[in-house]
């Protein structure tokens, strides 16, 4: 079962185009900043909303606006599992389970319900109602409320977000589990990377209604194409024009780096490679620029620098090498950085 | 504050003196004389027939009104509540007006079926309707507006189709904001006055409720005036005691 979506959504000054194609039993993961249009997304391809375009789920067409074709979200078989999980609040565990069994006209509808709830160790639970679960649970029996109805197509939107930070790792194994034993197409809209390396075998970046990226987790991180994808990976990621054996930024500095090639390109430098020191170095490194300390930032063994200068680009050194070099928010300071240490890839 | 204290007085002193001045001794008797007994009997029959119309014509017309926007909206919605602060004797003529023997809808009525609304208990009912069912447009409405619609979303998803959205997810949910409509829906029926009196008269037994009652047995037995009268207060306050978490708790 394979999803075939090109969709288009206009909503105000938003614009969602996307073209996404996903092989049968893939999972995939849409990683975006908030307000990227994941959401409106998940809700196109389930048809609560109307799209310009074609929406095909295993060789059957779900949407096309060009035959004015729509099958409604009743009739789709796809399963959405919402952030906040939205049980009916007024049905018992059990009774929710079984709701879409029942939209089936399963007779043995709270039997096949129960199967469900004991699988997951949540049997227990069957008499509860939703406002008596924990947020962990909850987000649980959503998931099988969902997967009891055999779905062909499972949409998940930001399911840890709604949780805490500590039942979220046992939740994520949980759902992991869960979602290895679901054959079909499964897509989890995220904006937690470790939810959609965990959850997924490939990424797909959404921004600004758009795709970015897509590809396999170290895919992705190893050659950003955004801002947002630098920062999950914690890269330094610049943009220019290719000039031989540099890169010249839009500011009009350049960055030396061997085959820059031609063209619009991407430059990342990691963090490591960037070297502090307090006056102008000696040796080598053809990439020399003074600077500002911006902020500095701990992250536990590791503390990185903001600078500012031509080139702004974060550093990431140690606390010992912070006293030593007496470095502080407003202080001058002077970085290093190899050419080779400079991948260049075409924008 | 002393401003505050008149108003709270301009209230509780007429309620004072309902219940100083009933005759405590007089009043089982004046509960089981048999025209307060019709009276009452007619009032609660006319009052429940009105809320259970509400209830039937109310919760679509709620339905319609929460799922349209614009202009639409907003003429559908004065015209519901138009009845709320409409004079009820204005509402009474606009129905004899409608309903009439000679009315808009009333003359065919009566040329093809000879049926004659006015006057009637029937049309007790129909005044009351009119007068009341805002009050459970209203409230309906707002349930309506304020129901996260992902939860309609979420029935959907999993398969269920329109009536069964209806049936077995938004009905329940709106559930507290029907039954606290229809409760203030029912006592505006009870204490219905101005478009009963003017659209059904006031025939002891067919369409003399407790007010109307109130009204004429004030002149000739006052004290079986007060009796009824202290009647509709117990009414209206177990309403408001009994309304209250409804109220001041979640919707």
């Amino acid at each position: 079962m394979s999803l075939n979506a090109r969709v288009k959504v206009r909503h105000n000054d938003f614009v969602l185009d996307v073209e996404l194609d996903i092989d049968p039993g893939e999972s995939v993961a849409i990683l975006g900043p908030n307000g990227a249009g994941k959401t409106t997304l998940l809700r196109a391809l389930s048809g609560l909303i109307k799209v310009v375009g074609r929406v095909e789920l295993a060789g059957e067409v779900l949407e096309d606006s060009a035959t004015g074709l729509r099958v409604p979200t009743e009739e789709r078989h796809v399963g959405l599992v919402f952030q906040d999980h939205v049980l009916f609040p007024h049905l018992n565990v059990l009774d929710n389970v079984a709701f879409g069994l029942q939209a089936q006209h399963r007779p043995d509808a709270k039997r096949i319900a129960r199967g469900w709830l004991e699988r997951a160790g949540l049997a227990e639970k069957a008499s509860a109602m939703p406002r008596e679960l924990s947020g962990g649970q909850a987000q649980r029996v959503a998931l099988l409320r969902t997967l009891a109805t055999e779905p062909r197509l499972l949409l998940l939107d930001e399911p840890l977000s709604a949780l805490d930070v500590t039942i979220r790792a046992v939740v994520r194994r949980e759902l992991s589990r869960q979602l290895a034993s679901f054959g079909g197409v499964r897509l989890i809209v995220t904006h937690d990377p470790l939810d959609a390396i965990t959850l997924a075998d490939r990424l797909v970046v959404l921004e600004n209604g758009h795709v970015v990226q897509s590809g396999t987790p170290d895919e992705v991180t190893a050659r950003p194409r955004s801002r947002f994808v630098a920062d999950l990976a914690g890269v330094n990621l610049l943009r220019g024009k290719g000039r031989g054996d540099h890169v010249e930024l839009m500011s009009g500095a350049s960055v030396a780096a061997p085959d820059a090639g031609a063209g619009d390109v991407f430059a990342v430098i990691h963090p490591r490679a960037v070297a502090l020191y307090l006056s102008r170095p000696e040796g080598t490194p053809r990439n020399v620029w003074q600077g500002q300390v911006e902020d500095i930032d701990l992250h536990g063994e590791r503390v990185r620098v903001r600078v500012k200068s031509p080139v702004s680009l974060v550093a990431e050194v140690t606390p010992a090498a912070v006293r030593e070099l007496r470095l502080h928010a407003g202080g001058a300071v002077w970085m290093a950085v190899k050419a080779t240490e400079v991948s260049v890839y075409p924008a | 504050m002393a401003l505050a204290g008149l108003g709270l007085l301009f209230f509780l002193l007429p309620l004072a003196g309902l219940i100083v001045r009933a005759p405590w001794d007089q009043a089982l008797a004046g509960i089981t004389a048999p025209e307060t007994a019709t009276a009452l009997g007619l009032s609660l029959f006319c009052s429940l027939a009105a809320t259970a119309a509400a209830l039937g014509l109310g919760i679509p017309l709620a339905l319609v009104l929460s799922r349209t926007t614009g202009n639409v909206r907003s003429v559908m919605r004065a015209l519901t509540t138009l009845p709320m602060v409409l004079p009820p004797v204005v509402g009474g003529v606009a129905l004899l007006l409608a309903f009439g023997r000679r009315g808009l809808v009333g003359s065919f009525l009566y040329q093809a079926f000879g049926v004659q609304l006015p006057f009637t208990t029937a049309a007790a009912v129909m005044a009351e309707t009119f007068v009341a069912m805002p009050f459970l447009v209203i409230a309906v409405e707002g349930g309506l507006r304020s129901l996260d619609p992902r939860y309609e979303e979420a029935a959907r998803a999993l398969g269920a189709r329109g009536w069964m959205v209806f049936a077995r997810v938004t009905l329940p949910l709106l559930r507290p904001a029907i039954f606290s409509g229809a409760v203030l829906c029912w006592a505006r029926a009870l204490g219905e006055f101005g478009a009963t009196i003017t659209f059904a008269g006031n025939f002891p037994g067919t369409t003399q409720t407790v007010p109307l009652a109130v009204y004429i047995a004030l002149e000739t037995r006052p004290e079986s005036a007060i009796v009824l009268s202290l009647i509709l207060l117990a009414v209206s306050l177990a309403v408001l005691v009994g309304m209250r978490d409804q109220w001041l708790g979640e919707p």
